[in-house]
């Protein structure tokens, strides 16, 4: 059981806002030496991983892209054009990009969408021009949880789209797992029962995107006509 | 052939660049902390196949002390103002979006047609890896497209580029981390521990509350471990395989499934999915928790329909006795 303490290790850290990477550092010690691990051991098997994960990091690239394009005023841009679309809101525009990322990811294109590539220069900007154009201006809070909701709707559309495409990660994952426990069973089966699960997230993420818009429009009202 | 370590060479490059540029920032404290930082990972990416696990290890070790003990700064940003940007964008219109959108679209086609391209008989780029290989491609003609229409300087891009991964500091190297802190865990067996946990001290003779700990210990293992991956071989393991299926008769595929997504559902409220859930956080300008403060509602609510479904389906369906 002692290997667990580098779980609760890490939670404390979270619980407590530790800078992430100490966290991280202990509950790495405290698992591998409770495992009766040395620390040179710990220390080469973490810098094997890091290294085999490379791959997570390389999405930055697009950074200087996206930076020289932001420079020559890609949100504002995104931004105008979002607001010349009259029955644009910041909800009924979230929910038409959880639908499109939801579909394409279902589909396997998984890689149309992500944070630092869509999120950040154009859902986001869009998002809030969107708010703007219906509510008027809004505080740094709103603006915040407007961009929060943004990244939100990616992370979902990704999430409970990419299961139902037959040759993503996660089918090929589960169907080696239950291959070597000697279970068959067939992509297309997996994929066929993501959908309902899917179908209910649209519904419960789509309907709270639909809330946000009746909040949003509470609270412009509430702005406008101050409290006696 | 195109690899992933050619790909791991151009971000090298990049990263020494943003050091380079942090190291001559006057307007920034702690500039050397910033230039040793994003040289580490720089050297991460040049040097990290060729220099062994150990040496690996005392690089990230590196990285750890510089990032958690705050030696990271930020300098005062040349970001050109608002009224220019709004002026450029006028000027500029809607052709600003076709750069942006060449990322995307060059990893949607690379994915779609470099998978099997053969040049002289070789293959063009490893097939296993297509998906980077093709963003990384992306990048590089979105930003040839850029820089020949814009005609910034040369050190522009690599300026805006450092502006954001400085916004982001050493959240930037999270999900790395966290990736290697559960293969750590993996060494340890906290997987094995946590199947134990589950089914010493769970009654485990109902199918229905066999179906709502699977889904619950799914979501709750991928909270801890930031990936439903690693929680799946574990409690598919201990109580999916053993008691849903064989002991219940219960339907794999719809077990497998639905039990995956549930794990989905964790991954959507923990910082340990530091990609999906911090990364955007810090490039939205964001408190840390704030993404999955939108996401919580949404994944509180789906897990239980996770569960209704499941105890619907896997058991109706189950034609595998």
């Amino acid at each position: 059981m002692w290997p667990l303490l580098g779980v609760a290790f890490i939670a404390l850290g979270f619980a407590l806002r530790l800078n992430p990477l100490l966290a991280i550092a202990g509950a790495a010690l405290a698992s591998g030496l409770a495992a009766h691990l040395t620390p040179v051991e710990i220390l080469s098997a973490f810098g094997k991983a890091f290294n085999e994960n490379r791959y997570v990091s390389v999405v930055f690239l697009v950074l200087p892209v996206i930076g020289l394009l932001e420079r020559a005023g890609l949100q504002e841009r995104a931004r105008t054009l979002i607001g010349r679309v009259r029955a644009a809101t910041a909800g009924r525009l979230l929910l038409t990009y959880l639908l499109a990322r939801q579909v394409s990811a279902s589909l396997g294109l998984t890689a149309l969408g992500g944070h630092p590539q869509m999120v950040r220069p154009l859902i986001a900007p869009m998002a809030e021009a969107a708010a703007e154009r219906s509510l008027g201006q809004m505080d740094e809070k709103t603006r915040g949880h407007i961009r929060a909701h943004s990244a939100a709707a990616d992370n979902i559309g990704l999430f409970f789209g990419e299961d139902i495409f037959i040759a993503i990660g996660s089918i090929l994952l589960i169907r080696a797992f239950l291959a070597n426990s000697g279970v068959a069973v067939q992509p297309l089966e997996l994929s066929l029962w993501a959908i309902p699960t899917a179908i209910a997230a649209f519904l419960i993420h789509g309907a709270r995107l639909l809330l946000l818009d009746r909040r949003l429009a509470r609270g412009a009202r509430n702005r406008a006509e101050p409290a006696p | 052939m195109i690899t992933l370590e050619t790909v791991y060479v151009v971000a090298g490059i990049m990263f020494a660049a943003f050091a380079v540029l942090s190291a001559k920032d006057r307007t920034n404290a702690r500039r050397f902390g910033n230039a040793a930082f994003w040289g580490l990972l720089a050297a991460s990416f040049l040097f990290g196949s060729h220099i062994g696990d150990l040496a690996n290890g005392v690089l990230v070790s590196g990285l750890i002390l510089i990032g958690g003990c705050g030696f990271l700064g930020r300098g005062q940003s040349a970001e050109i103002d608002f009224a220019q940007r709004s002026a450029s964008a006028a000027r500029h219109g809607n052709r600003l979006f076709v750069p942006a959108l060449i990322i995307p679209a060059t990893a949607l086609l690379g994915t779609l047609l470099l998978k099997n391209a053969t040049v002289a008989g070789a293959a063009l780029v490893d097939p296993k890896q297509v998906t980077v290989i093709s963003l990384a491609l992306g990048v590089v003609i979105a930003l040839a497209v850029a820089v020949l229409w814009l005609r910034p300087r040369a050190v522009v891009p690599l300026q805006e580029g450092r502006r954001l991964i400085d916004a982001i500091g050493w959240a930037a190297v999270l999900p790395q981390m966290l990736a290697s802190l559960g293969a750590i865990f993996a060494l340890a067996g906290v997987g094995r521990a946590v199947g134990t946990l589950a089914t010493q001290y769970i009654p485990l003779d109902q199918p229905l509350v066999v179906v709502a700990v699977y889904c619950v210990g799914m979501a709750a293992f991928t909270a801890v471990m930031g990936n439903a991956f690693a929680a799946f071989p574990v409690m598919t393991a201990a109580v999916g395989l053993p008691l849903i299926v064989q002991k219940f008769g219960g339907n794999p595929a719809i077990m497998a499934s639905i039990g995956m997504l549930s794990g989905f559902c964790g991954t959507l409220v923990t910082p340990m999915a530091a990609n999906f859930n911090i990364v955007p956080a810090a490039l939205l300008d964001l408190d840390r928790n704030a993404v999955i403060r939108a996401q919580l509602p949404t994944a509180t609510l789906l897990l239980p329909v996770n569960i209704i479904l499941m105890s619907l389906l896997v058991f109706t369906f189950g034609a595998h006795r």
